[in-house]
């Protein structure tokens, strides 16, 4: 068991590699009633072309696969709900698909031991048959109609797919009505058996706890259990161009308020580790400098009627992708993205203002300081930043070394309004 | 459990509690501002806290006072309007990093104490009257944001539902306001209007975090000193109107929309100054509260009829809501579920093992909340809300002793009162 310490968070973390490959994390809160436990496989909505464990040749699954699986894994071979067990022992439990990762939860301020041991047993032992499978895709139709009548996620969906032409980015993570009808149980059991290897996994616990024993529970729990020999899993993904494939999309629905969001694409989405760390605290200072609150453009944008305080930003990256977004509800959605371009060129055009640089360090700082109040940012961003080699750790450091010369570096290379700029419209019927 | 000792004391008008602690990273300080929900009041009170926040005395526009918050290392400030019950209430909260993890060791806490009371006792003004172009900036943007409500469907049928099922009674006025009233508004009415709602409202200051009492003492007066005791118009507790509907009725809405959603209101005749209010909460558990709850294993795990089928409580104004997003055709099927569901609640078709399970899932819900300052506060406020001495310490105690019994008798007296549904044209498409 390694054991590292962040002596100005006052913090420990403890870590340790399993023989079958699984890493696990436990970090003691004292004072939190609640115990948080996350179980993640590196495997997400863009996982869906593939070499399957075991085999020679690649294969291509249907849109929204990773998703029907987290679903599905919540069932076992009595048709039992694993949420009653859970709910049994006082604990709360959910999980979430996202591009890149799937991630099965609890939280519970009783019964520690016997939650985590449900969380480690479910996950791995699935069950699927073919008739749980036919009626898990009634269920999971309404999930994506209830996100088809919703402007915010048909704005950022229909955002990504005008930035990406091949990348499977830009397929909705739940899939398509048409695209999940194709998914069979032998599917799942492909996808389960390539992607849920201990080796591609990651337990994370946070909470007020004994690190030791939640350690040694969680070997011995592995210890009963087979798996064959990790293999380097070979992923696929056709060349994206570098530039944005659209320029510009409309979505028309039945809604009263338009919206605009403009995204800002990565050249070379290849970063991993402490370079991925830095460009993306870099790209969300600049967002902070651009449209944050304390800023000119924000209060600009609000005084000519253009912005409400849906507003926002914000900046996504993982290996193979990454790109910014911002915008929000508007009456008059052209004029809001002909502004925020302007804004842009303009900023980038100009040098760092070393000022208020400062003052929006300080004020990531005081947020990333906040969120480790959260068990659920701790667990979920630990995880994430762990499958992209950085450290969260490292986050607090990092800000406070970025130069100017950081910053106007990946200005440059990010924020290009010619090539890598695309904006999504949703408006009003009829309009 | 962990102990939870609140000093209270009053400076002028003002309630203050203060909660000691060392869990947190950050200091909380949050205001409620209370009064009763009134139809002349309702869109002044939506509108004020938003312009309050975009201009004091020291800090004349938005900008300047998101600059400030920037320098105090990210400290948040978000206001908020909400209903609780038949009252109103403007909350302003604050978040700010606890210094003892900054290498910078400025007073932080002082300065968001005094930010805060600039907000709220030092605003703009010009002439006895709040800024013209503040104003008319946050009008407009109220006005979107009354508009864009249509646009979020889930919203907009909870909105509906209880418009139409309490159309007599105070609770059917939206928590916004509505934008007749509002483009009534100026900054001079506004003015005056805020000027009673600080001599009249009942306010209640929460501070938790790494303090002591006796700085809080100094530091409230010191800031807040401007607020002098004086006899509040305002009644202490403001007790909901129960009305009776001998038959139930149905509503129902087309709109160009991919899922229907299905909005059922009951009254319950039960508040949280009622004996019968934890049975209650059990009653909402075994039925819709949760995932191991009637509706979801029926409507959902059973039939597939939904993706969500859930039933929360109203505490203060004695209502219970079920939601559920169907297939637009799927009306009759849904509701006959779900009010077989109910039948069975009053027939105490439910086990021993249903109502433990239960137990666990609330107890453990309830110390998860309190883990969260925003979370505490909420819980504890209740009981300055209804007058009610009902101490948290006490509530796991409660829970606990609720029989099946009590439950069966807090769902006889349950009635159905309104079911709202908003459903999808027949030929419904949504490009």
């Amino acid at each position: 068991m390694n054991k590292v310490t962040f002596d100005q968070l006052q913090e420990t973390l403890y870590h340790e590699e399993l023989p079958n490959g699984l890493s696990v994390y436990v970090l003691p809160k004292k004072g939190f009633n609640k115990t948080f436990a996350t179980f993640t496989t590196k495997y997400g909505s863009i996982d869906n072309h593939f070499i399957p464990l075991g085999k020679k040749d690649a294969i291509k699954v249907p849109d929204g696969i990773a998703h029907f699986l987290e679903h599905k894994l919540f069932e076992n071979e009595e048709g039992e709900d694993v949420f009653q067990q859970f709910s049994k022992q006082g604990a709360s439990a959910n999980a979430f698909t996202s591009f890149t990762r799937t991630a099965y939860l609890f939280s519970s301020t009783m019964e520690i031991e016997k939650n985590l041991e449900t969380l480690l047993d479910f996950v791995q032992d699935p069950y699927f048959s073919e008739q749980s499978v036919e009626k898990e895709k009634g269920i999971i139709e309404q999930e994506i109609k209830m996100y088809d009548d919703n402007p915010d996620w048909r704005n950022y969906f229909g955002l990504i797919s005008s930035m990406y032409e091949y990348h499977p980015v830009k397929i909705d993570i739940a899939g398509t009505a048409a695209s999940i009808n194709d998914i069979t149980k032998d599917m799942l059991y492909t996808c389960y058996e390539t992607f849920y290897h201990p080796s591609n996994m990651v337990v994370f616990v946070v909470g007020n706890l004994e690190p030791e024993k939640i350690i040694e529970q969680i070997r011995n729990n592995q210890a009963k259990k087979d798996f064959k020999a990790p293999e380097k899993i070979e992923r696929f993904f056709e060349a994206e161009p570098e530039e944005v494939h659209e320029k510009e999309t409309t979505i028309k629905m039945n809604v009263n308020t338009g919206k605009s969001l403009t995204g800002f694409k990565d050249k070379r989405p290849d970063k991993q580790g402490t370079d991925l760390l830095k460009h993306e605290l870099s790209i969300q200072l600049l967002l902070e400098m651009m449209f944050g609150q304390s800023s000119e453009n924000y209060q600009k944008l609000f005084d000519e009627g253009l912005i409400d305080d849906s507003f926002s930003f914000d900046y996504s990256g993982e290996y193979g992708f990454g790109f910014s977004v911002i915008g929000g509800d508007t009456d008059h959605p052209e004029k809001l993205a002909g502004r925020v371009k302007e804004m842009t060129n303009e900023f980038i055009s100009g040098n760092i203002d070393k000022g208020q640089m400062e003052s929006i360090r300080k004020k990531k700082i005081g947020y990333f300081l906040r969120s480790l109040n959260s068990p659920e940012f701790i667990a979920n961003q630990f995880t994430r930043y762990q499958f992209n080699k950085m450290d969260l750790f490292e986050v607090i450091p990092t800000l406070e070394s970025l130069t100017e010369q950081d910053l106007e570096n990946a200005m440059k290379e990010h924020f290009n309004t010619e090539t890598q700029m695309s904006i999504c419209y949703i408006k009003p019927k009829g309009e | 459990m962990r102990e939870h000792t609140i000093h209270d004391f009053e400076t002028g008008s003002l309630n203050v509690h203060v909660l000691p602690s060392t869990t947190y990273k950050t200091n909380t300080l949050l205001l409620h501002m209370r009064s009763s929900l009134d139809k002349d009041t309702v869109t002044k009170r939506a509108l004020l806290p938003y312009v309050l926040q975009s201009g004091t005395e020291k800090h004349p526009s938005r900008k300047d006072i998101r600059h400030e918050l920037d320098e105090l290392y990210g400290a948040t400030l978000n206001v908020d309007v909400s209903k609780k019950g038949e009252n109103h209430l403007m909350t302003f909260k604050m978040e700010v990093a606890n210094e003892k993890f900054l290498t910078d060791d400025r007073p932080l806490l002082e300065r968001a104490i005094e930010m805060l009371a600039s907000v709220v006792l030092h605003p703009r003004t010009l002439n006895d009257a709040f800024d013209k172009s503040i104003v008319d900036g946050e009008k407009r943007a109220l006005k979107q944001k009354l508009a864009s409500v249509y646009d979020d469907k889930m919203r907009y049928a909870n909105k509906r539902l209880t418009e139409e099922m309490c159309e007599d009674e105070p609770f059917s006025l939206f928590v916004l306001g509505d934008s007749e009233d509002l483009s009534e508004i100026d900054e001079k009415s506004l003015y005056d209007y805020y000027l009673e709602a600080i001599e009249n409202d009942q306010l209640d200051l929460y501070i938790i975090g790494d303090v002591e009492e006796s700085e809080m003492e100094t530091l409230i007066s010191r800031h807040f000193g401007a607020l002098g005791k004086n006899e509040r118009k305002e009644k202490k507790v403001n007790k909901a109107v129960q009305k009776h509907r001998e038959n139930s009725r149905e509503v129902i809405e087309e709109q160009d929309v991919q899922q229907g959603k299905l909005h059922i209101g009951y009254r319950t005749y039960t508040t949280y100054d009622d004996a019968d209010y934890f049975p209650l909460q059990l009653f909402n558990g075994v039925f819709g509260g949760f995932s191991h709850s009637k509706l979801f294993i029926n409507v959902r795990e059973k039939a597939s009829l939904a993706y969500y089928a859930a039933s929360r409580v109203e505490s203060h104004k004695g209502l219970l809501i079920v939601m559920s997003g169907i297939e637009s055709n799927k009306f009759n099927d849904a509701t006959e579920i779900i009010f077989k569901q109910m039948e069975d609640m009053k027939k105490g078709n439910f086990s021993e093992d249903d109502l433990e399970q239960t137990k666990a899932v609330l107890k453990n819900q309830l110390l998860e909340t309190m883990d969260v300052p925003r979370g505490f506060i909420e819980l504890e406020y209740h009981n300055r809300l209804s007058g009610t001495e009902r101490p948290l310490s006490g509530w796991m105690d409660e829970i606990d002793s609720v029989t099946k019994e009590d439950v069966v008798r807090v769902a006889e007296k349950i009635k159905l009162d309104t079911v709202y549904f908003l459903k999808g044209k027949e030929e419904a498409g949504n490009e």
